[in-house]
């Protein structure tokens, strides 16, 4: 990995000295739409789930997005396991349903599953989850709420629970569900529900995570979020940085092509040393069109570092991955779920 | 094989073109490229106003967005000598709403709904309301008649088939027999309303009255006798709009960045208005990275800097042999992931934005994508 002296760089290798992964038992993995929520989020629970562990990472919005990750089947509405972590620790995988997760619920307090199915069979599921959307956050967090809590036989079930939450738009909305059905239901079972799932939301059993990229918009929608949360009494936990990239280029270099003066005929003297045609498809040469792209690399990297610069003023600890050519499979999750733990998340 | 190009600036030349939907999964510029549009088909003459959902502070500061009001603002700078124009306006959601309820009731009537706390959460965190809102306000827009081209950035929904069915579902929603039922008790009550909706209802009446408590189905109740004078009307409205975007006067616009989940989306999205005969103009794929040096694969270029690396020396050569292995990589990638989507919809038209190294911060940064837009 060649990383550039003279900048520095809150990495993967460094965060976990300055800060502790939280030690939380549930998870929520946030981030703006495109920066790969989902991937980090399943890099993390197979690196919690390291050493003979046990893990339940589950998604709400109905994208079966860990199925795909995976290369498994659509998720049913129950546990399946999905990976096997490096010494013999599992990864779970749950997608919650708001429906199924509505009879759930009336099952669970009021022995109502009958019933629940004749309303099925009326939309009438559908109307009460539509009629407040509020319901339908705290069945949908209560959900991972009771996974998280779980215990069989005095033991917990679960010894981490990552939920792939709804992206950064939305994620305070979502998770304040308190707030959310107060202006519905100021009494009644729902509140108490909510006000437990809240409970937990709110202690340090909880760290609320933000997946960025090092591009401008998602760093800015990444502090937007924070600032959100912070307000709202929500236990924010790391930063994880995907899709990083480190600089090619000597770092003199680095500087010389942000500066404009990279010289083409430098590369041109390399490409001949190593017997490649100086000519381009389009008869430009390929020196020009070679140090043109480093240019447009330097500048990336200058972006990149400018973010980094702006994230780290957070005060948060940071987890940087690396960009991966992908398709993503499991193998380049293992290998994420690697560099997490060696950079202290465990 | 490749997909036939499509033509930005005929496409928005074209006068008998009055809508523009922008519509794709989350994070694929969406906002960017309704923004980029709108300028381009200002500065080529034509009045434009550009709807925008949820737009970055600093795009929206591009295009002069300082105030939330709900209406249209101009934006300066654009348009020249052509004699075009451009106006700007984010969707305030809770807004059009509540003045969708002041326009179709009474003084009285409409602060009663206003203030009931039902309504508040239905018309501030309902799923669709956004949607349902956005598609109104489009529909205001057209109406009003100040704008030959209206273009609308869609909101960061779920799925965006959203954009499409969230409207209808809600307007079913608010003029359904459900709620009505709901309401009922207050003004029938006793057998006879027994009667008339079966014990299933009754059921699920007092499930829900369990589940969220009295005072909830006290203010729907309340809420459904206000609105008793719109009924049937939400429904109306939703058609209304969702039948003038079936007419040619419109064109969507598929936006898809190229990464796998983008891609499908859009993929089930040009289906989706296939089937709806809905009028499909192309796909947008934005934030594509070329190689600067198609001839030279990215194998080569790898075993190039190895061997010179190991003869010392000419380490920027090296470093840029690498960064071009890399990009070519990325390029082949990504050519390979929408070359899939042409195999699967070989008709529609395409047009391919390259990755901008920063972000976008005014008018020059808009032009410029809307140059790549419009293509060489």
């Amino acid at each position: 990995m060649v990383t550039p002296a003279t900048q520095p760089r809150p990495a993967a290798e460094t965060a976990g000295e300055s800060a502790e992964f939280p030690a939380a038992r549930l998870h929520v993995v946030t981030g703006k739409g495109g920066t790969g929520k989902t991937t980090v989020a399943a890099a993390l629970a197979l690196a919690l789930a390291t050493g003979g562990r046990r893990t339940l990472l589950v998604e709400v919005e109905g994208r079966q997005g860990i199925a795909q990750l995976f290369d498994s089947p659509p998720l049913p509405y129950a546990e399946r396991r999905v990976a096997i972590a490096p010494g013999g620790g599992e990864v779970l995988a749950l997608a919650v349903d708001d429906e199924a997760a509505l009879l759930d619920y009336l099952e669970m307090f009021y022995s109502l599953r009958r019933a629940g199915r004749a309303l099925r069979k009326m939309g009438a599921i559908d109307f009460a989850t539509a009629i407040a959307p509020g319901l339908r956050d705290v069945l949908l967090t209560g959900k991972v709420k009771e996974a998280a809590t779980r215990t069989e036989g005095g033991r917990r079930v679960y010894d981490a629970v990552i939920l792939d939450a709804p992206p950064t738009g939305r994620i305070t909305k979502f998770l304040n569900v308190t707030a959310e059905v107060s202006g519905l239901a100021r009494v009644g079972p729902i509140k108490t529900q909510s006000d437990g799932v809240m409970a937990v939301l709110r202690s340090s059993q909880t760290a609320i995570h933000v997946v960025t990229l090092l591009e401008e918009m998602p760093v800015q929608e990444t502090m937007d979020a924070i600032a959100d949360l912070q307000a709202t009494n929500l236990p924010v936990g790391a930063v994880f940085i995907n899709a990083a990239r480190d600089s090619l280029l000597p770092a003199a270099d680095q500087k010389r092509a942000l500066a404009g003066r990279l010289a083409s005929t430098r590369v041109a003297a390399g490409l001949r040393a190593a017997g490649l045609d100086s000519d381009n498809h389009d008869g430009t040469s390929l020196a020009a069109a070679l140090t043109d792209q480093a240019v447009a690399h330097a500048l990336r990297i200058s972006v990149e570092d400018e973010s980094r610069q702006r994230l780290a003023t957070l005060g948060l600890p940071t987890y940087e991955l690396p960009l991966l050519p992908g398709p993503i499979d499991l193998g380049d999750l293992l290998e994420l779920a690697g560099l997490l733990r060696s950079a202290g998340v465990r | 094989m490749s997909a036939p190009q499509l033509d930005i600036d005929a496409l928005l030349k074209d006068p008998e073109l009055h809508i523009v939907v922008c519509c794709g999964a989350g994070g694929v510029g969406k906002t960017t490229t309704s923004a980029a549009l709108a300028v381009r088909a200002a500065d080529s003459g034509r009045t434009v106003v550009v709807l925008t959902i949820d737009p970055a502070r600093r795009l929206a500061q591009s295009l002069g967005l300082t105030q939330l009001d709900n209406v249209p603002r101009v934006v300066d700078g654009v348009g020249g000598d052509s004699g075009g124009r451009l106006w700007a306006m984010q969707l305030d959601m809770k807004r059009t709403f509540d003045e969708i309820v002041e326009a179709h009731s009474t003084p009285q009537r409409s602060s009663q709904i206003l203030s009931n706390p039902f309504y508040q959460s239905l018309s501030s965190s309902f799923a669709g309301t956004q949607e349902y809102m956005a598609m109104e306000k489009l529909g205001q827009l057209r109406t009003a008649g100040n704008w030959d081209l209206i273009i609308v950035d869609t909101p960061p929904s779920r799925s965006a088939l959203d954009f499409l069915d969230a409207p209808q579902r809600m307007a079913r929603f608010l003029d359904g027999r459900m709620l009505r039922l709901l309401a009922a008790p207050a003004k029938a009550g006793g057998r006879a309303y027994l009667k008339v909706v079966g014990a299933g209802f009754m059921l699920f009446s007092r499930i829900l009255t369990r589940i969220l408590g009295a005072q909830v189905l006290n203010d729907i109740s309340a809420f459904v006798g206000a609105l008793d004078t719109m009924f049937g009307g939400f429904r109306e409205r939703a058609e209304a709009t969702y039948e003038m975007l079936r007419r040619p006067g419109t064109a969507f616009l598929v936006v898809a960045s190229p990464e796998p989940d983008a891609l499908r989306e859009a993929s089930y999205f040009v289906d989706r208005l296939a089937v709806d005969k809905m009028p499909l103009a192309g796909l947008v794929v934005n934030r594509v990275h070329r190689s600067a040096a198609p001839g030279l694969s990215a194998q080569w270029a790898e075993a190039a800097a190895d061997s010179l690396a190991e003869a010392g020396g000419h380490e920027l050569a090296v470093a840029a042999l690498r960064i071009h292995a890399e990009q070519a990589t990325l390029a082949a990638r990504e050519r390979r992931l929408t070359q899939r989507f042409d195999k699967a919809h070989p008709d529609v038209a395409r047009r391919e934005v390259p990755a901008l190294a920063g972000d976008v911060h005014d008018l020059a940064a808009l032009r410029e994508i809307a140059g790549a837009l419009a293509g060489p």
